[in-house]
């Protein structure tokens, strides 16, 4: 094997480094000029795309009823165990719905498989990435935290029925 | 012996049975919804067809018996397209409804979709619609479109409970299952109708939405219903039983149980009412103290007696294992006294598996030497000791006899000492100076020996505080692997109760120390070396369907197991 030479055979220009320099001023002033596309968060925030998986949400109809019927499947495939369902009966027409419905927001990864389970369209990535959380038990989102009116997830979940 | 061929492997089969009997016992499965090894032929579901070469067209495997020399192919490509087709006709219209059905998981209509169908539906039409949460009897909701119309539950309530209760009625597409217009599905057995319903037509009302059949562990272990002690599966999450399931055992319960057993064997385990540690009466009242308190205050007491002055009563409630430590503790105070209480209802018991013996280890309580002639008073010997103040001190362990004879709520008032090893409480525990809280039969391991002899395991499915799932080698289920201390959902209570053998080995340990067992089955292997009937068994070889006793003298001895 013959030893690979790393470094440039540089010319004699290059060897005098001002122009080089200048270059790099160059680009610097150009740079000046262009656009801003740093971000001053939290004064400007960063608005995701409608692929963007931020913290599972469960989608609450129009008529204030959660979809979810928890039939416990996200539960099932949830990588990091973050997801706990405990389904009841309910006199709908659904038949069964959860009586409680918790995530662990320290488990969750984001991956997105409760979403892509889900028979019901019931839970879907949103784009809320803000988590902070204090104590252990505060990173444990129950239904009141969870259950996001359909409107506010509209472009998500046209984005889930044209490319799921 | 004649033989056949199945997918090219020559099998040998008795005359008279089916091709899928045949199969089966040479472990080969042919798919099926209608058939059922413990009910007649129906030949409903098509699902069973199979090729059979010189014969014209596909044959349906239930029915066709089996003849020498045949040659039958389950994978070949007819076979598979039949399959195909059967399952496009009984999906056509069973609703996609799996993510709110109970059966979910366990139901064989899913797993032969995944393994036989087609994936996709070409139906487009809309699906017979038929009733759905019909209230068919009192545990069992039945749904009208998710049935398929294999008649299980119809011959099983012809042939097994022996009562015709249920029918199809209507025709075509709208048959649905019925019972007679305002009657009840109400035999003692209904609900092993929601075990052998293929979907989740039938389900359990008492388990409806209670749990995904994924998220639980199960365990086996053995009704305590009665003295049949069939044997079952218990369904724990969250450290919570959930449900009872029979198992197969073809000695004991083929594959049923009663719904007596299924229902009301298991709620006191988690129940309110379950005693925490152990208590001391002060002042009247009985007060939590620390269990080394308690044993010591209980062997000083023990002491203060002469060891004609205590009696013992066991428990036919309790496993072999704890029968024989009371002996063996009661043995080494020089006690002779001692004795248990048989639960019998006459009357309550019929020709499937129901028993008027009302607890599950009687005869074992009694082969262990509890009611030995040797032994001093019987229990009504002792009871008129205790009532003419000759038997001062009394051990009662796992019974609530005074429930069972409110008399003796009077003699007890005349006792100097009660001491009283209990799960929950009750009317006994409650009079008691001293209680040990005792674990249940969920949360032991033991054995039970069932009226006909047969000595059957029971294995701990509920930890109590001193055990570990994992270490202990329970079943975990995959929620009991990956929890940890911070998930809400593996925080069910652990109750501070210890099996009554351990606790007579504490109390032993306190006195002249003759009892030492670290575990259940050390003291049953002391049981095997010094009891009979149990001689040369250890738990390994008692297996799943336990094993038959030497020598048992009983009348009832492999009875009624034909009928089922």
């Amino acid at each position: 094997m013959s030893i690979q030479k790393r470094e440039k055979n540089l010319n004699f220009f290059e060897k005098l480094y001002i122009p080089e320099i200048m270059k790099g001023m160059a680009l610097t002033l150009k740079s000046m000029f262009r656009p801003n596309v740093t971000l001053q968060y939290p004064e400007a925030r960063f608005e995701p795309s409608s692929s963007y998986r931020g913290r599972p949400v469960l989608v609450q109809d129009n008529n204030g009823v959660e979809r979810c019927v928890a039939c416990g499947l996200c539960a099932r495939v949830c990588p990091a165990l973050a997801i706990e369902v405990q389904a009841s009966e309910t006199e709908l027409e659904k038949e069964r719905y959860p009586v409680k419905f918790e995530i662990n927001m320290l488990r969750c990864i984001f991956c997105g498989f409760c979403e892509e389970v889900c028979p019901e369209e019931a839970i879907v990535m949103s784009k809320d990435y803000e988590l902070v959380f204090k104590k252990r038990d505060d990173a444990i989102f129950g239904k009141d935290k969870l259950l996001v009116p359909v409107e506010n997830l509209k472009e998500r979940i046209e984005f889930l029925r044209a490319f799921k | 012996m004649p033989t056949l061929t199945v997918d090219g492997i020559q099998i040998e089969f008795n005359q008279g049975q089916t091709i899928i009997e045949a199969a089966r016992a040479a472990g080969i499965e042919i798919p099926h919804f209608c058939w059922h090894p413990s009910l007649s032929v129906s030949g409903n579901c098509r699902v069973c067809l199979v090729e059979i070469e010189k014969m014209p067209k596909l044959a349906i495997s239930c029915s066709t018996y089996a003849s020498d020399g045949m040659v039958v192919h389950t994978k070949s490509e007819k076979t598979l397209q039949a399959r195909n087709a059967v399952m496009e006709f009984i999906l056509i219209n069973h609703p996609l409804d799996c993510p709110i059905c109970d059966e979910a998981g366990e139901c064989k209509l899913q797993d032969y979709a995944y393994k036989h169908g087609k994936g996709e539906s070409r139906f487009e039409e809309m699906k017979v619609r038929k009733e759905k949460r019909v209230q068919l009897g009192p545990y069992i909701k039945f749904d009208g479109d998710r049935c398929i119309m294999c008649s299980r539950c119809i011959r099983f309530s012809d042939e097994i409970a022996k009562k015709n209760q249920l029918t199809f009625v209507k025709r075509g597409d709208k048959v649905t299952v019925s019972t007679f217009p305002g009657e009840s599905f109400d035999n003692p057995y209904t609900l092993n109708t929601t075990d052998i319903c293929p979907v989740g037509a039938l389900t359990n009302q008492d388990f409806r939405f209670k749990s995904r059949v994924w998220e639980m562990s199960n365990t086996n272990s053995v009704c305590t219903g009665c003295s049949r002690g069939c044997s079952t599966e218990i369904w724990v999450r969250n450290n919570e039983i959930l449900r009872l399931t029979p198992r197969f055992n073809q000695k004991v319960n083929s594959y049923w149980m009663c719904d007596n057993g299924r229902l009301n064997t298991f709620k006191h385990v988690n129940a309110q009412n379950r005693i925490d540690g152990a208590y001391i009466r002060k002042e009247g009242q009985l007060q939590k103290v620390e269990w080394e308190e308690a044993l010591k205050v209980a062997v000083k007491s023990l002491r203060e007696y002469k060891n004609s002055e205590i009696a013992f009563i066991g428990s036919p409630f309790a496993t072999c294992e704890d029968n024989y430590a009371l002996l063996k503790f009661a043995r080494s105070l020089g006690v002779s006294n001692i004795d248990f209480m048989n639960h019998i209802l006459p009357g309550d018991q019929d020709e499937i598996l129901i028993r008027e013996d009302k607890t599950p280890n009687s005869l074992g309580a009694e082969l262990i030497g509890l009611k030995n002639s040797s032994n001093g008073s019987s229990l009504d010997g002792i009871m008129k000791s205790v009532k003419e103040g000759k038997i001062k001190a009394l051990f009662v362990m796992e019974d609530d006899i005074v429930s069972a004879n409110q008399e003796y709520e009077k003699i007890f008032s005349k006792l100097e000492l009660l001491i009283v090893n209990s799960s929950n409480q009750n009317e006994t525990a409650n009079l008691a100076d001293i209680v040990f809280s005792a674990s249940t039969f969920a949360e032991k391991n033991g054995t039970f020996v069932n009226f006909q002899g047969i000595l059957q395991r029971i294995r701990p499915a509920v930890a109590t505080e001193e055990m570990d799932r994992a270490l202990d080698g329970m079943e975990m289920s995959r929620w009991d692997k990956f929890g940890t201390d911070y998930d809400r959902w593996l925080k069910g209570k652990k109750y501070d109760a210890k099996p009554s053998w351990k606790i007579f080995t504490m109390l032993s340990a306190y006195m002249e120390g003759k009892l030492k067992y670290d575990m259940a089955e050390d003291v049953f292997s002391d049981i095997a070396k010094s009891v009979e009937n149990f001689k040369g068994l250890d738990y390994d070889s008692i297996g799943l369907e336990g094993v038959e006793l030497k020598n048992i003298k009983s009348e009832a001895r492999l009875a009624g197991v034909k009928n089922i």
